[in-house]
């Protein structure tokens, strides 16, 4: 080992970034040319190995890392890219070299586009050699039409990928193809490392464990394929891009100093009169603020010196169907959240009606069913409010109502002053206030 | 006395950025979007970052790249997200990743219940990657709990180098509650075990590289190495790690490796690894056994329960008491490794043991388990264990735990 380089940071030049151990790779497999280039590209530029990762993918290519002085991640099938986007994120100023095969492509392809998209500042090395070759030449989505592979045994049925054109086509600024036995491959290597946003750069290569010796493709026949597919080779894509992590951190600037997440201590202001636990459900439509004008009830109610929780039922669309909110207000700490039975139960909808047989069904005369002239036939053993909404003297809205009735409930039950209500608007709302004071105060003539 | 009024998602954040998070990579998701919305707006303004990526995969991909680059990630999603994660939190354990991963519970199984509350996935996230090698997983029964154990989970996280679940629900998450802000209870968070940020110096002595962690000359290592990024001794030690980009070269693998990092096949390295990955959790299991019990004198019954349900587990048992009844509850914050000495010692002298969750019966098993275990070994009979399940989206109400005690 003393014979070996010594690899301090501090030094001027190294000589490699190879280490001493030889590539485990098939006698003329392309890897080893590829890693070859890679080596010369990293002499010439002379980055610190502590500040280059080499992220690998997963086949024959993913054992590549070990062969380097960087640092290394090696990781699952198909996720270098999105590995490499975390560590570039972490830290823009690393340079982030993903070697991954064509397996790795496919797999991850949305891992590739996402990034090319994006503009992450990696360099993506493709080691295409159309087929798996670690785990017995299997097809590829780089596997040319026709193509004899172990599982295209009668010639490959799909036809193949453009790496390039998809992630050129997608935003990438740097893209470029061409093959393992290119004499400026190096020089190519280097430039995508230079370049700021995304490189890929594609590399035709022979898999001489399966591909080669199944379709008898030499190095002659894959220069003849590229021509044959009419595609050209070269640099392909080259443009002036924002490189995703250093874009973000600026953007992220403008955003520093601000308050993180405030606590928002709430004293008590306003007596109460509540004695046990209140249960109170709000039920209405989706859309229809139903959850905010509970939200409003339990921040009086917390100004008022009460314990309050708020639990919501909703479907999974956003304005349509059911909104529901239980509210409980208790002088004590409240352990369960849930409501079986309202001591009081403001029936704002139809949608809101659907929802309510079962409260409707439990509640007793002791307790209140608050609704609109529309429900005032409803079933049920509680005693009836009827509100309406046409004494407020305000246009009613669909997004007004829930807050407009559940306002005049507050008023009949007496379980805080209405002010509490307001200044929950005014203190936690403050943005809607204009809206929400007007109908606070109209909600006393539904109940004068 | 001042109290916020204040969801579960809010509080997980909080705690988050409290414990010095500055990564967040997630994928909406109901129930869990709360928590990707507010860490993408937070992390900008303490010089971190979040990133809504392109899906799961990609989503904790990142956030086990960026935590090797030095970075403290969360991630958060639900049980379908939980799926996709399930490949690369085999990757975390394996390589050593400190993660945390909040798990809102929806109903399932499948898509299932996106709004629907549920305790569901509590032996998936257990057992949820090939090779069936521990993880840490800690379920919050409050909103001022969903603060603390967020912090007690990146604790966990750094020093044990491991992903750490925090498993909530729908309910945890989204429903508003009080909270007396002095419940909001800040715990010291550590740090993973890290290389000593500069090159040894000498860097070579008589030949021989210095190693930096020890300061002294180590032949093991290779001439790009000042440390051996997967060393450990004894078995249960957590090993050193240096950042990508720091004064170290560090090699990460999610294969067989030996202490350079390097594949390996060889039995006795990839035995010792294997041993290793699972003794440095277990073996400080009771390092981590977080939980409220509440014994009363005299009570034939425990309840055992935790998250959401355990919320309804203490009203019954108040409401019990009110009545006079002797009951005792157990709840529990940390789920795996399971609390042993914690369940035990809560467990002892009790008749009957009512294992409450929002799913078919999963930790119910622990609980059998631990019992006939100790029952075997003290030669006593155990205690009956009942299970209190519910899986119809609806939420075990106190009347539900109190019929037990009529």
């Amino acid at each position: 080992m003393a014979t070996l380089p010594s690899l301090e940071i501090e030094q001027a030049s190294l000589p490699t970034y190879k280490n001493e151990r030889p590539f485990p790779f098939c006698p003329g497999c392309g890897h080893s040319l590829i890693l070859n280039h890679l080596d010369k590209a990293l002499v010439s530029l002379q980055i610190p190995p502590t500040q280059t990762v080499i992220v690998t993918d997963i086949g024959c290519v993913g054992l590549s890392d070990q062969y380097f002085v960087t640092n290394a991640f090696h990781g699952l099938h198909g996720r270098s890219i999105a590995y490499a986007t975390g560590i570039k994120l972490a830290n823009p100023e690393l340079n982030v070299i993903v070697l991954m095969g064509d397996g790795g492509a496919g797999i991850g392809g949305t891992h590739l586009l996402n990034a090319a998209r994006r503009n992450v500042g990696l360099t993506v090395l493709v080691f295409n050699n159309f087929n798996f070759g670690m785990t017995g030449g299997e097809h590829s989505v780089t596997t040319p039409h026709g193509a004899i592979t172990s599982t295209t045994r009668r010639g490959n049925p799909e036809y193949p990928l453009d790496i390039c054109a998809t992630v050129g086509e997608n935003g990438a600024g740097f893209v470029y193809r061409g093959t393992a036995f290119d004499k400026d491959l190096p020089q190519r290597i280097e430039e995508a490392i230079r370049y700021p946003g995304f490189a890929l750069l594609d590399i035709w290569e022979l898999c001489t464990a399966y591909f080669s010796p199944f379709n008898d493709f030499g190095r002659k026949e894959m220069l003849g394929l590229v021509d044959a597919m009419g595609l050209e080779t070269g640099l392909l894509y080259y443009r002036q891009v924002q490189e995703y992590s250093h874009y973000v951190r600026k953007l992220n600037k403008e955003m520093a100093e601000k308050p993180v997440l405030p606590l928002k201590p709430i004293e008590p202001e306003f007596p109460h009169w509540v004695d046990r636990k209140f249960h109170l459900v709000l039920a209405g439509s989706a859309g229809a603020k139903v959850r905010s004008a509970g939200k409003l009830v339990g921040y009086a109610g917390v100004l008022s010196g009460l314990w309050a929780t708020q639990r919501d039922d909703y479907p999974t669309t956003v304005k349509s169907g059911h909104s529901v909110s239980e509210i409980i207000l208790s002088p004590e700490e409240i352990r369960y959240t849930g409501v079986a039975k309202p001591d009081a139960l403001v029936l704002i909808s139809q949608d809101g009606l659907k929802k309510s047989g079962r409260y409707l069904a439990r509640m007793t005369e002791e307790d209140v069913l608050f609704t609109i002239p529309q429900f005032a036939q409803v079933e049920t053993r509680a005693r009836k409010v009827i509100l309406d909404p046409k004494r407020a003297k305000v246009r009613i809205t669909r997004t007004n109502l829930a807050l407009l009735l559940t306002a005049a409930a507050l008023r009949e039950l007496h379980l805080f002053p209405i002010d509490a209500l307001t200044v929950a608007v005014q203190r936690f709302q403050a943005r809607f206030a204009d809206q929400n004071l007007p109908i606070i105060e109209a909600s006393s003539r539904l109940v004068a | 006395m001042a109290k916020e009024y204040v969801d579960g998602a809010t509080a997980i954040a909080r705690g988050a950025l409290a414990a010095g998070c500055d990564f967040f990579a997630g994928y909406p998701i109901t129930p869990a979007t709360p928590i990707l919305l507010h860490m993408l707006n937070e992390l900008p303004k303490v010089g971190g970052v979040g990133i809504e990526a392109e899906d799961e995969i990609g989503a904790i991909s990142m956030c086990i790249g960026a935590a090797m680059a030095g970075a403290r990630p969360m991630t958060a999603t639900s049980g379908p997200g939980i799926s996709l994660y399930s490949e690369n939190i085999g990757l975390a354990i394996m390589g050593e990743v400190p993660l945390v991963i909040v798990d809102v519970m929806r109903m399932g199984p499948a898509t299932g219940g996106a709004t629907t509350p549920a305790q569901g996935d509590i032996q998936f996230i257990r057992w949820g990657t090939s090779g069936g090698y521990p993880i840490i997983a800690l379920a919050p029964s409050s909103v001022a709990e969903c603060y603390t154990l967020t912090m007690r989970a990146f604790d966990l996280a750094e020093r044990f180098r491991t992903p750490v679940f925090i498993l909530v629900d729908k309910e945890m998450n989204y429903a508003m509650a009080t909270v007396d802000i002095h419940e909001y209870v800040d715990v010291p968070v550590g740090q993973r075990p890290l290389v000593p940020q500069q090159v040894p110096e000498p860097a070579v002595v008589d030949g021989v590289r210095v190693n930096a962690v020890t300061g002294q000359p180590d032949p093991r290592l290779r001439p790009e190495e000042t440390y051996l990024p997967y060393d450990w001794d004894p078995i249960d030690a957590v090993p050193p790690t240096s950042p990508f980009g720091g004064p170290h070269i560090t090699r990460f693998t999610t294969s067989s490796h030996d202490e350079h990092g390097f594949l390996t096949k060889d039995p006795e390295k990839v035995r010792r690894l294997n041993d290793h990955l699972r003794l440095k959790i277990l073996r400080h299991r009771h390092e981590m056994e977080f939980g409220i019990p509440d014994v009363q004198e005299g009570a034939e019954t425990l309840f055992l329960s935790f998250g959401t349900t355990a919320r309804a587990m203490r009203e019954a048992v108040d409401r019990a008491r009110a009545q006079g009844k002797a009951v005792s509850g157990l709840t529990l914050h940390t789920l795996w490794p399971v609390p042993e000495r914690l369940i035990l010692e809560a467990v002892a002298g009790h008749e009957r043991v009512i294992v409450a969750e929002l799913n078919h019966g999963q930790y119910v098993r622990e609980i059998e388990r631990l019992m006939y275990r100790e029952a075997r070994r003290t030669q006593t009979l155990p205690p009956e264990v009942l299970s209190l399940t519910r899986a119809d989206g609806e939420l075990i109400m106190p009347e539900q735990f109190l019929e037990f005690l009529t």
